[in-house]
Formats: C-alpha cells, sequence, structure tokens
C-alpha cells in the first residue's frame, strides 16, 4: 500500500472524529423522556453494569441523562455559534467596506463587549430575556462574535487591495458585483473554521451559564444543570454525578476543538502553520 | 523633563477619556438590558419582604423607585445618583451596593491576584521549557496538558477538586472564605488562606494554558532568530543564549498578556467563587440576577467593566514600553 500524506491522515481522522460528535449528538437526541424519569426504586445507585454512570437522588439514569444533555448543550452551542458566525461576516465586512466612521463605530462596539466580562454579560443578557432559552441564545451568540469579526475584517481590507479587485471594479462591476463574486467566496472557509473554532467555546459557556442557575429550567437535562444539581450531592459521597457527565463535556470539546483545528489545516494549511 | 510630564498628562487624559466613555456606554447598555426584562422589579421587591403590602403602599414604593417614569428620565435619576456616589440599595442584602461591592472586591482582589501570579509564572515557566524543547517530549506533553486543560470548564475542575480534597481527603474546607460559626474579626490570616487555596488554584490552572502558549511562540521566534543563530556560533551555551537574548525578549509581552486577561480572570472568578460559596463579586453578581437585584446585578457590571478597562489601559502602556513603534502611534 502506497505510504499515506499527512494531508489524508489529517482528513481520515477529521472524518472520524465528525462521526463520533454526529453519534453522540444523535443519540442524545433520540432518547426519549421516559427513559429518563424518576425511579424511586434505584435511587443514588454507584456505577454499575446497569448504570455505567449511576443514578442520581431521583432515580435517574445518569448515562442516558448526560447523552441527552450533551446533545441540549451541541443544539444550543451550534445555533449560537451560528447566529455569532453570520453576525461577524456581516460585521466584519461592514467594518471593512464601510467608510471610517462605521469602521470606527463599530471597534468601538467591539470593545464595549470585550470590555464586559463575558460571563457577566451572558447573566445581564438572560436576564433582559427573562432567564429562558432564548436569553441564553443570545447571550452566548452577542459575546462570541469578535475575534471573528476582527480577523474577517483585516482578510477582507487586505482582498480589498488586490489587483483583481481593481481590475474588476476598472472593468465596470459594481461594489455589490464584487461583493458577492469576489469577497464573500473567499471568506466561505474562514466563516466555516471560525465556526467549528467558536463552537466549543459556545459549549463551554452555555454549560457554566446553565450552571449559574440562568438559561434552560431544570426539566431540560442540559449538562450544567446535571453538574449544578450533583454540587448538592458531592459532600454526602455521591462522586459519580459529578465525575462522569463532567467527562463526557470535556471529551466532547476535545473533540470538536481538534477537530476545528484539523479543518483548519485541511481548509488554510498557512495560517494553520502559524 | 517638563516633555515627559506634558507626555504622561496627555496620555492620561486620553485613556481617561476613553474609560469614562466606555463606562458610560457600559452603563447605558446595561441599564436598557435591566429595563427590558420582563422581571418586574416592584413585584420582585415586594416579595422580598416577605410580608403583604396594600395598593397604597405599592404605590408608594413604584413612586419612590420612579417605575412610572419614562426609561430615559429613570437612567439619568440613576446616574446622577451614581456621580454622587449612590448606587442604590442591595435588595438581597439589604444595605448600600457600593459596600456589598467594597467588602466583596477585597475577597475577590485577594482571590485573583492569587490566580493571576501563580498563572503567571507557571504559564511563563512552561512556556519557556516547551520554547527551549520545541518538538521534544516535554513541548509535546506539556502542549496536550494546555488543549486539555483549555477543554475544560472551570466549574468543573472546582467540583473535582472540591471532591478531592474537600470531601474525599478533607484537607480544605468545603466553601466560604472564613470557617462557619467564628467572628470576623476572629479569623486569623491562616485560616483565609486555607479558604483561599481551592479556588484560587481552581482559577489559575484555567487560564494558565494561554500564557504558556504565547510564551512558547515568542520564545520559539526568539530562539530562530539571526541574532541567536551568531550568538550560538560566538559559542554561547542554550541556557545562556536564554539568559541573555530569549528571557528579555519574551517576558514583557507576556507580562502584557497577562494584564490584557483581566476579563477572563473576572469571567472565571463568577464561576469558581460560586462553586466554593466563595464570598466576591463574581458570587454576588449571579446572585443579584437570580434574585433580580437590579442595583447590585447594575453596580457589579459598571465595576467589572472598570476593572477590566484598567487592566487592558495598563496593557496598553507597557505595549507601548516594548515596542516605541507603537507609542508614537498612540500618540
Amino acid at each position: 500500500m502506497k505510504k499515506m500524506n499527512r494531508r489524508t491522515k489529517v482528513l481520515i481522522f477529521t472524518i472520524i472524529m465528525a462521526l463520533i460528535i454526529i453519534a453522540a449528538y444523535i443519540a442524545g437526541a433520540l432518547i426519549p423522556d421516559s427513559a429518563v424519569e424518576a425511579d424511586f426504586t434505584c435511587i443514588k445507585q454507584p456505577p454499575s453494569l446497569k448504570h455505567p454512570f449511576g443514578t442520581d437522588a431521583l432515580g435517574r439514569d445518569l448515562f442516558l441523562r448526560t447523552l441527552k444533555g450533551i446533545s441540549v448543550s451541541m443544539t444550543i452551542g451550534i445555533v449560537a455559534s451560528l447566529i455569532s458566525a453570520v453576525v461577524a461576516v456581516l460585521i466584519g465586512v461592514a467594518a471593512a467596506t464601510g467608510s471610517k466612521k462605521v469602521d470606527a463605530v463599530i471597534n468601538w462596539i467591539i470593545d464595549l463587549v470585550m470590555g464586559v466580562p463575558h460571563t457577566v454579560l451572558v447573566i445581564l443578557i438572560s436576564f433582559a430575556f427573562g432567564r429562558g432559552l432564548k436569553g441564553l441564545l443570545i447571550g452566548v451568540a452577542a459575546t462570541h462574535w469578535c475575534s471573528l469579526a476582527r480577523l474577517i475584517r483585516s482578510e477582507v481590507m487586505q482582498l480589498r487591495s488586490q489587483q483583481y479587485i481593481a481590475v474588476s471594479r476598472r472593468l465596470g462591476k459594481s461594489s455589490g458585483w464584487i461583493l458577492t463574486h469576489h469577497l464573500l467566496p473567499h471568506l466561505v472557509p474562514q466563516f466555516f473554521v471560525g465556526l467549528v473554532l467558536m463552537f466549543p467555546h459556545a459549549i463551554l459557556h452555555e454549560a457554566s451559564i446553565s450552571f449559574l442557575g440562568y438559561g434552560l429550567p431544570p426539566e431540560q437535562p442540559a449538562i450544567g444543570i446535571i453538574l449544578s444539581e450533583s454540587m448538592k450531592y458531592i459532600s454526602s459521597g455521591m462522586w459519580w454525578t459529578a465525575v462522569f457527565p463532567g467527562i463526557v463535556l470535556v471529551l466532547i470539546v476535545l473533540l470538536i476543538d481538534r477537530l476545528g483545528d484539523n479543518l483548519r489545516m485541511i481548509i488554510d494549511p498557512y495560517s494553520a502553520q502559524e | 523633563m517638563t516633555g515627559t510630564a506634558a507626555r504622561l498628562a496627555k496620555i492620561f487624559l486620553r485613556y481617561g477619556f476613553k474609560i469614562i466613555t466606555l463606562l458610560l456606554a457600559v452603563s447605558i447598555v446595561s441599564f436598557v438590558l435591566v429595563s427590558a426584562s420582563p422581571v418586574d422589579p416592584v413585584q420582585q421587591y415586594i416579595l422580598s419582604l416577605g410580608t403583604t403590602v396594600s395598593d397604597e403602599q405599592r404605590a408608594e414604593i413604584e413612586e419612590y423607585w420612579g417605575v412610572n417614569e419614562a426609561p430615559v428620565e429613570r437612567y439619568f435619576n440613576w446616574l446622577s445618583s451614581l456621580l454622587k456616589g449612590d448606587f442604590g440599595t442591595s435588595l438581597l442584602y439589604r444595605r448600600p451596593v457600593i459596600d456589598i461591592i467594597g467588602e466583596r472586591f477585597v475577597n475577590s482582589l485577594a482571590l485573583m491576584l492569587c490566580a493571576w501570579v501563580f498563572s503567571g509564572i507557571i504559564g511563563f515557566a512552561l512556556g519557556c521549557v516547551m520554547g527551549m524543547y520545541k518538538d521534544r517530549l516535554a513541548d509535546s506533553i506539556i502542549k496536550k496538558i494546555c488543549y486539555v486543560l483549555s477543554s475544560i470548564p472551570t466549574f468543573w475542575l472546582g467540583l473535582l477538586f472540591l471532591l478531592v480534597f474537600a470531601v474525599i481527603l478533607g484537607w480544605f474546607p468545603i466553601g466560604f472564605s472564613t470557617p462557619i460559626g467564628v467572628q470576623e474579626s476572629d479569623v486569623s490570616i491562616w485560616q483565609r488562606l486555607h479558604h483561599l487555596v481551592l479556588p484560587a488554584l481552581t482559577l489559575s490552572l484555567m487560564s494558565f494554558a494561554n500564557i504558556a502558549l504565547h510564551t512558547r511562540q515568542k520564545l520559539i521566534d526568539v530562539l530562530s532568530s539571526e541574532y541567536v543563530l551568531f550568538a550560538r556560533a560566538r559559542g554561547e551555551s542554550k541556557w545562556e543564549i536564554f539568559k541573555r537574548h530569549g528571557f528579555r525578549n519574551i517576558l514583557l509581552p507576556a507580562i502584557t498578556l497577562q494584564f490584557a486577561s483581566f476579563a477572563e480572570l473576572f469571567g472565571g472568578s463568577v464561576l469558581a467563587e460560586n462553586v466554593f460559596s466563595y464570598p466576591g463579586l463574581g458570587s454576588a453578581v449571579s446572585a443579584a440576577g437570580l434574585n433580580s437585584d437590579l442595583p447590585l446585578l447594575l453596580g457589579v457590571t459598571l465595576f467589572s467593566a472598570l476593572f477590566v478597562c484598567v487592566g487592558n489601559m495598563i496593557a496598553n502602556l507597557l505595549y507601548g514600553l516594548i515596542d516605541p513603534q507603537i507609542k508614537e502611534a498612540q500618540e
């Protein structure tokens, strides 16, 4: 067999990682609510073959709850980072192509968002929307676009000074035509890499904010809620309620993070080298 | 000399203006957000009183709070009392917000300062090791640790520490900044430190990965430069090269990065303080949000913005110190 080159190897790893993540997501989404109902005949059981992660104080199976929770968290993470990435592209392009004033205002807004600790800002936003799913989504989305917007702004600035853009303009193409035919296609890889790199951060943020008690109602088994419930029981020695869901969360976040890095290596090898 | 003084005055004036406009903007945004909330502050206040209130009393409270005034008017009333140093009274703790912030900031500052110094030193040292032994075993191991740590949520690490060191081993107390049932004045410094260890450790482990990876990259850049090649040709040992060329060039950028990371530090302390029930600003802000304590929520938000702003300002000034070109551009 011919020796594989590095790119092929990275590609294979990336596909495997993506498959694992998708499998975890679908498995979690398919679990019916009835499977994680309270069952008072088997409360506070340590891990066993029947309940690999043990059960909690209401007798719910933690393995199924964790899987369900991680898929809820992933849904929120992907929606929030999708919103965030789209906002980043719009704002980045606007800053680079608009007038000096627009650029200054956008820079100032970015300074403002970066000037308040994100956890505090998400608390404020989620408070403004009445502490629900909507507030959580908007809060996480509103705090993640800044660095990608800056990246896209400088990318577009660079593109605009390219000769083929100048030629296009001389040929009489409108700004809109140049935007849709030259600039936006160039930003597609940046967009996807930025999105995948934002995704794990969004999940971590979502978990942290739900852990603090904002966001989803307690019936929704988001991973942050499972972990915040576990806090009540760890002093009585129920270590499994805190350890296993956390490990699953970290593994998923790590996988997505690596996936993003690999994706960057495939799509944009130059910047990945830095 | 007068030239330097005038330049310094100019810089401070510029930053002062920047901080004031930023804080004003933060106050407007946070006020708008809080006003947009469907949570009724009067209702919350009455609930927190725990007694029934007649309609007349309710109207009186509404008048006192100015709920029926236009939001713009309410904002300016709030702002003018802010300028007089009156942040209002916390519904949750029944004390002036400014007192709570002052008291809790001391606790938070102790926590954040420990974590900041500790993560800075460890991160810088590990970054140096990684840079010196690039692509060797130590480098790849530490790098993997950094990646894993940046994927671990702060609160879960805190939970693990709590589980292992406080519950199972019993080395450290489970929470709070002082032993329960002991008068505030009787608490010794050792007891305070004892309560500080776990939260500070959690917070520092969360933030050192960033500085370590940054230092690694900087050191690799320096070591691959031509003057280092020349130094090696002159016969300087690896350690001498690090001491003379590496260390000096990478220390200041690392310190600058640490100052620029105040926002993450504060955000992390919100989570760490909540896990360990540590009475700092972070646990105050999340409690304020959960209990609809608007004056406290707004007060801590403004204060955290000021805190981050000061960090960024120091970072900017340090940038100027490192690279005179930036300094000239700034002026």
